[in-house]
């Protein structure tokens, strides 16, 4: 298969990418590892006139600890998130999800900032960002400015990103030393996209949790924010009834579309049983 | 559409040429250069068959454009072989171990295997797993492909070579 033609460009700074963005408008896209953008071109569902190649700008690259949060350049690869011993000892969730998403060649060119930013909502990355309360570093024209990922994601492929914009780096706050972590991914096969997938950070003491965050992949046509869910384990120590409410009130916002991994009522009683997986693991992992 | 001049390193040898943007690097590799041994497979980034190694990483020649590898260092099937012609340890231990049947996976099956042994020289079979996992086969049920690499890590290891498979 054989993308329909395009100009290419690979600008060595951000600055030249916002002007070529901004000169180009609505008929650039922006090419980041292109694990997704490829495929899409190669079947005619993304027709673009300029592609922007991202990959040589060197302020984009790189993971570091900033005071309390850690700062992921856009075009850290999902290999590199595997590989950094500063996510594993402070964020570990993000480390299992990378290791979750696609398979090994496509996590040498995947990167996250395209993972986050493509508003696909197969896409593993969005909802553990949501869970963790990440924010999103976007530049544009009209200067930068900084997104939570829990407001970023409008529709499917629909997100706060205006044409011309790129998402530069993923804000991560440390959670507590301790904190348990755990994203339940049920899938059919290594490579494919969630059935139902479920994200819990949470903050326990003496095997009570006092802070809880549960987020949903791929159950709607946005990443899921499941705040009810979450209050019903808060103040437990997630005995059966805790559980089952927390289950509960996560299926009351799963939307899932019907397709080759289920129908709509399977992918809802699976969404709300990697809630309850999640929710146990994390405890079982917590050191608090 | 304009064309672009790339240069890369390909199985050793510099390589320059003129190509258009949306090129794949899988069809560079096989109309422009003429190294057939990566196949094109699925062409939607799932079996791996078409997998070189690039940079040091392991990637899908079908997913990636020419225009991206341009000053890049590419190494495929056809650079996989000792410098006096005989079989690295990977390609013996396919044959070795009845790693293949068809052998379309093949190419890109030894690919994946070098980069996993360059970066894990010991795996483990859950690892050997996991790191083929973006490769498929339909022929093998995947066992012998399993001991093809088990083959070549205890080889490169330096380990006793062992007998042939029946």
């Amino acid at each position: 298969m054989i993308p329909a033609p395009f100009a290419y460009h690979r600008p060595k700074s951000l600055a030249e990418a916002t002007a070529l963005l901004g000169q180009h408008a609505d008929t650039a896209r922006v090419l980041a590892g292109g694990q997704s953008l490829i495929p899409m071109m190669k079947l005619r569902l993304a027709a673009p006139d300029h592609l922007v190649d991202i990959g040589a700008i060197a302020e984009l690259k790189g993971i570091a600890r900033k005071g309390d949060s850690i700062s992921i350049g856009a075009m850290t690869t999902q290999h590199e998130l595997v590989a950094s011993p500063l996510v594993a000892e402070t964020v570990p969730i993000i480390r299992e999800t990378s290791l979750l998403v696609a398979d090994p060649q496509v996590r040498y060119l995947g990167t996250v900032g395209g993972n986050v930013a493509n508003g696909d909502p197969g896409n593993d990355m969005p909802a553990v960002m949501m869970c963790l309360d990440a924010s999103y570093r976007i530049l544009g024209r009209g200067g930068e400015r900084r997104v939570k990922a829990r407001e970023f994601y409008r529709g499917a492929y629909a997100t706060a990103l205006a044409d011309g914009e790129i998402v530069t780096a993923i804000e991560v706050p440390i959670p507590r030393a301790g904190h348990g972590y755990a994203y339940e991914k049920l899938k059919r096969k290594i490579g494919d996209y969630a059935t139902a997938a479920a994200a819990v950070v949470l903050v326990a003491d003496a095997g009570k949790i006092s802070q809880c965050a549960i987020t949903l992949s791929n159950l709607g046509d946005t990443p899921l924010n499941a705040e009810a869910a979450a209050a019903a384990v808060v103040g437990s120590s997630l005995d059966a009834a805790a559980l089952a409410a927390a289950a509960k009130a996560a299926r009351t916002i799963m939307a899932p579309a019907a397709d080759t991994r289920g129908s709509v009522e399977y992918r809802t009683y699976v969404g709300g049983v990697m809630v309850e997986r999640a929710l146990k693991r994390a405890l079982a992992c917590s050191k608090t | 559409m304009a064309k672009t001049q790339v240069r890369m390193s390909v199985n050793g040898r510099e390589v320059e040429a003129l190509v258009e943007p949306r090129t794949l690097l899988i069809h560079f590799l096989r109309e422009q250069l003429s190294l057939t041994g990566a196949h094109i497979g699925c062409d939607t980034t799932h079996c791996g068959a078409c997998t070189v190694d690039l940079d040091g990483k392991s990637v899908k020649s079908c997913t990636l454009f020419a225009i991206q590898a341009d000053g890049a260092s590419i190494t495929t099937i056809e650079g996989m072989a000792n410098a006096d012609g005989s079989l690295s340890a990977l390609q013996e231990g396919f044959r070795m171990e009845h790693g293949l049947q068809c052998g379309f996976c093949t190419p890109g099956m030894i690919m994946r295997a070098h980069r996993l042994l360059k970066e894990n020289a010991n795996p483990s079979e859950e690892e050997i797993r996991f790191g083929i996992s973006g490769n498929l086969c339909r022929c093998t049920g995947y066992q012998n492909i399993v001991k093809a690499i088990q083959y070549a890590a205890a080889k490169l290891s330096g380990a006793p070579a062992k007998e042939a498979a029946e």
